[in-house]
């Protein structure tokens, strides 16, 4: 069973986010990039199907060879092997036209992507790889077993989940609980000193539509302070939230 | 050349972001001198909608869609899309309406925008304001394609009434078996609770409670107010709470009108998550805690003083209000 994982490098979730450049551009300057939280359980999933099924691993991302460090962070997890897009990510369409390019070139059986990267937010790749390709999509995934080309699966929904049926080649959008947290694969020394050497190839991109541009970047306006209520005048919360704040 | 909204419903009934999503376009609609048509899937009472602007309903009834299948949810947009000539679709930012959305822009060739905010900032070219770096920023992003698909954030725009006169039509679109490749077997929910993604309100408690013995009260609090109960992430990870409702960065996002935070901190990663809530309420007993940095009320004090108060006023409220 051959595995892709799409991961997105992205700013530490504790960053401070500023903006450079007339707000155009986010500032990267002291900011630690990751592997996206939500492709971490879907590479940990991964590796569970090349330790109990022997499936091959590929990690890959679409950036500049700035991201190599997290791609290489991948293979000391324990990916097989990583490609490299060289491309700019700036649009979500234009991204999944060139994933769908490598999972087409690479027969992928299973094709593994955060459901959502914590830095854009747009929510919208795994979809759009299913869109183009025609592939099965399962989105929001918390339990995935495979037996030959059947797959049972889990989406977890408002308020519950549900169990589904589907076949491969499949797309999963993962999320937390594909995984439990404490069972996320870290690198150990072993595999940091093997990542140098596995395969990493870079591809250029494929011609795609660029369909959004982020033209500028807003911080919130800032709050105004809290209001504090005595713990001895609870009467007066319950007021504000029914006559000030309107939410009783 | 309508605006199109998928008006989302469960168990035949519209959803509140329906409602919202009604509003919103109606708005758009004005401005741009067109109307708002609204694909419906199995609701029962359509003409609910005319009170919030919508002129046209295209109503599609069919057993095979009585359970969420994206593929074949998004064929029957994309048909009625095609059929209105629209240049813009809007959709909720539910679960559902988020996992069929992509494959909504793909099938229209459309640009797509999620965690949309506020009315297009402009028409031509064609922009519009989300949120960005979980919730920390915005970003206004421009569509370049003749069509455009948006996701328009829970209580990011607001309810409004605008009374219409609504056309319904039946509308039969093609759906297949290749729609179906993924099969629904079996759901289930959480029984009796609301679900933390349709409440109006939420009570999320933090590690400040000691422990899972004490969460009788968060419940009760939960209870009272009608609402759905959350937590924090290092609650969730010690196994305190079911997974489901840790909130947050990485848990679920929250956009309720009130969210209550018992004996949560603050840290970045969880007010991200939460900060599209309008109101929100920190009782904790740290006067540092960075949570009341962001918060319209708080109350600094013993959570377990001061909850089981609140308990009490919050029914006497209730009982005042009936």
């Amino acid at each position: 069973m051959k595995i892709l994982v799409c991961i997105s490098h992205i700013p530490d979730t504790t960053s401070k986010i500023n903006f450079t450049n007339g707000d155009s551009e986010f500032d990267t300057n002291g900011v630690q990039y990751v592997i996206n939280p939500n492709d971490e359980f879907g590479l940990t999933r991964a590796l569970w199907f090349q330790e109990q099924q022997g499936a091959t691993v590929t990690v890959v991302n679409v950036g500049g060879a700035d991201t190599e460090p997290t791609l290489r962070k991948a293979l000391a997890i324990g990916a097989n092997e990583a490609i490299r897009v060289n491309a700019n990510p700036t649009d979500g369409f234009f991204v999944a036209k060139q994933l769908a390019e490598v999972i087409k070139n690479g027969g992928y059986d299973i094709v593994i992507a955060g459901k959502e990267s914590l830095d854009y937010n747009g929510g919208m790749v795994p979809g759009m790889i299913s869109g183009i390709l025609g592939y099965n999509f399962l989105n929001s995934c918390t339990a995935i077993t495979v037996d030959g080309t059947n797959v049972t699966a889990v989406r977890e929904i408002d308020g519950g989940k549900e169990t589904v049926t589907t076949s491969l080649p499949l797309i999963i959008g993962a999320q937390k609980g594909l995984v439990e947290e404490k069972d996320l694969r870290i690198p150990n020394m072993r595999g940091i000193m093997t990542a140098r050497t596995k395969v990493l190839t870079i591809l250029e991109p494929v011609d795609a539509p660029v369909n959004t541009k982020a033209v500028k970047f807003e911080k919130p306006a800032p709050k105004s302070a809290v209001k504090l209520v005595s713990a001895d005048n609870l009467d007066e919360l319950i007021n504000l939230l029914h006559n000030e704040a309107k939410v009783i | 050349m309508s605006i199109l909204i998928y008006a989302e419903s469960a168990e035949g009934k519209f959803k509140k972001v329906a409602l919202e999503l009604a509003s919103y376009a109606k708005k758009v609609a004005e401005s741009l001198g067109t109307t708002v048509t609204a694909i419906t899937i199995n609701a029962s009472n359509v003409s609910e909608l005319s009170k919030y602007g919508v002129d046209k309903v295209l109503k599609v009834n069919n057993d095979k869609l009585s359970g969420f299948t994206a593929k074949a949810y998004a064929d029957v947009i994309k048909q009625a899309a095609q059929k209105e000539a629209t240049k813009i679709v809007l959709l909720s930012s539910t679960t559902d309406s988020n996992y069929m959305a992509p494959l909504v822009a793909v099938a229209l060739e459309a640009g797509y925008a999620s965690n949309v905010v506020s009315l297009p900032v402009n028409t031509s070219p064609f922009q519009v304001k989300r949120t960005a770096f979980s919730n920390k920023a915005f970003n206004i992003t421009e569509i370049n394609t003749d069509v455009k698909v948006l996701s328009i954030g829970k209580n990011s725009y607001g309810i409004f009434e605008n009374a219409s006169t609504l056309t319904e039509e039946d509308f039969n679109p093609t759906i297949g078996d290749g729609d179906f490749g993924v099969k629904v077997g079996s759901v289930e929910k959480v029984s009796g609770k609301v679900s933390i993604a349709d409440a109006d309100i939420v009570v999320s408690g933090g590690r400040g409670l000691k422990g899972p013995e004490n969460w009788g009260m968060i419940e009760e609090l939960a209870s009272v107010l009608g609402a759905a109960t959350a937590c924090s992430k290092p609650v969730s990870d010690l196994g305190w709470r079911p997974h489901g409702e840790h909130v947050g960065q990485t848990g679920k996002p929250v956009a309720t009108n009130l969210y209550i935070a018992i004996g949560i901190s603050g840290a970045i990663q969880h007010i991200a998550g939460i900060n599209s809530s309008k109101v929100k309420v920190v009782i904790n007993n740290d006067p540092e805690a960075p949570f009341f940095k962001v918060s319209d009320y708080g109350v600094v004090g013993d959570a377990f003083e001061i909850v089981p108060q609140l308990i009490a006023k919050f029914k006497a409220f209730k009982e005042q209000q009936s």
